[in-house]
């Protein structure tokens, strides 16, 4: 495998520079295109790393969060935001992600953790040795998150469907009211 | 005009063919090739959201009903689960009971293939519901909600 490092750098270069500029701009339209500009940057650089399938899959919910971000930006009227900071919340935050390291040091350390860049194998290593005997899946991938984390993946399922079932009974509620409504009068 | 320009809708209609084949291609070949049953889904509802940008929502309702849309979501979760349920029979829930087949060929891997497709259903026609629920909906009460507040 040929060095990617540069092209890495790069990409991570170009996600940074894009998330502060949708952070400070003051046009929220703005701000929704660099959010996706770093979005599709994250999927070239999935396909750099070696994961088609993440690629892919970033690749096109990005394009449909973009489509559905703009067209709820358009729908607003005033889209320029003001902004205003917060001292007190970013400092409360600081203090609360200080504390969660700490006790994290605390419960974690006393058992030691593994050296930096050797991280525990144990379940990957059985993916990966009995991934093509076990499931005779071709794509390990989907080996992994169908057969040997089919549970996982019903979760993920249930959260979308829950998701979708809110989404629905949030929004359609008033549209609904209202064609009812129109009937009436 | 409902819709966009007929430059527009002439491209859609050329393309969205392609676009369902190639989403229904990411979808059946899975287990195989780079992709999945998510993937494949969002590009089918991609496929249905461009119909709806270009054309309105009626066309695209025309084609995709809300109400089918709701039933096809339901019932991908719910085949989802009863593909799971399918493996008590050789011992546990999600064991893999179908056919194992040969490695490399589109029938094998056992009931990955069937999840792939039951997530697909599931996904593609969720993600048009959401779409059309934020596109349309919203901006009925949103109007309705500014109308409240001027009153």
């Amino acid at each position: 495998m040929e060095n990617i490092t540069p092209q890495l750098y790069a990409l991570l270069v170009f996600m940074i520079v894009g998330s502060v500029v949708a952070i400070e701009t003051r046009n929220l339209l703005s701000a929704v295109i660099s959010v996706a500009a770093v979005g599709f940057a994250l999927s070239v650089a999935f396909l750099f790393l070696g994961a088609p399938d993440i690629a892919i899959t970033q690749l096109v919910v990005e394009v449909l969060v973009l489509i559905i971000l703009i067209r709820g930006t358009i729908l607003l009227d005033n889209t320029a935001v003001e902004s205003h900071r917060d001292t007190l919340a970013v400092v409360t935050s600081l203090i609360f992600f200080g504390l969660l390291l700490g006790f994290g040091a605390m419960i974690f350390g006393g058992r030691g953790f593994p050296e930096f860049g050797e991280p525990v194998m144990r379940v990957s290593k059985v993916y990966v040795h009995t991934g093509l005997p076990a499931t005779y899946c071709a794509n390990i991938v989907t080996a992994v998150i169908l057969d040997f984390r089919a549970y996982d993946t019903m979760g993920e399922a249930s959260v979308l469907f829950t998701s979708i079932l809110g989404a629905m009974a949030l929004l359609r509620r008033d549209g609904k009211r209202k064609e009812e409504e129109v009937v009436a009068a | 005009m409902i819709g966009m320009t007929l430059i527009v809708k002439t491209i859609t209609d050329f393309v969205v063919g392609f676009i369902i084949v190639f989403g229904v291609y990411i979808v059946l070949y899975g287990h195989l090739t780079p992709g999945g049953g998510f993937a494949g889904g969002v590009i089918i509802a991609c496929a249905f959201i461009l119909a709806m940008l270009a054309h309105g929502k009626d066309v695209a309702f025309s084609k995709l009903p809300e109400k089918a849309a709701h039933i096809i979501d339901s019932g991908g979760a719910l085949a989802f689960l009863l593909i799971g349920w399918f493996g008590v029979t050789v011992g546990a829930f999600f064991m893999n009971a179908f056919g194992r087949g040969e490695v490399f060929r589109l029938l094998s891997s056992g009931m990955i293939l069937p999840l792939n497709i039951a997530i697909a259903f599931k996904v593609s026609s969720s993600l048009f519901l959401v779409f059309s629920a934020l596109a349309i909906f919203r901006r009925r009460s949103f109007r309705a909600m500014i109308e409240d507040e001027l009153a």
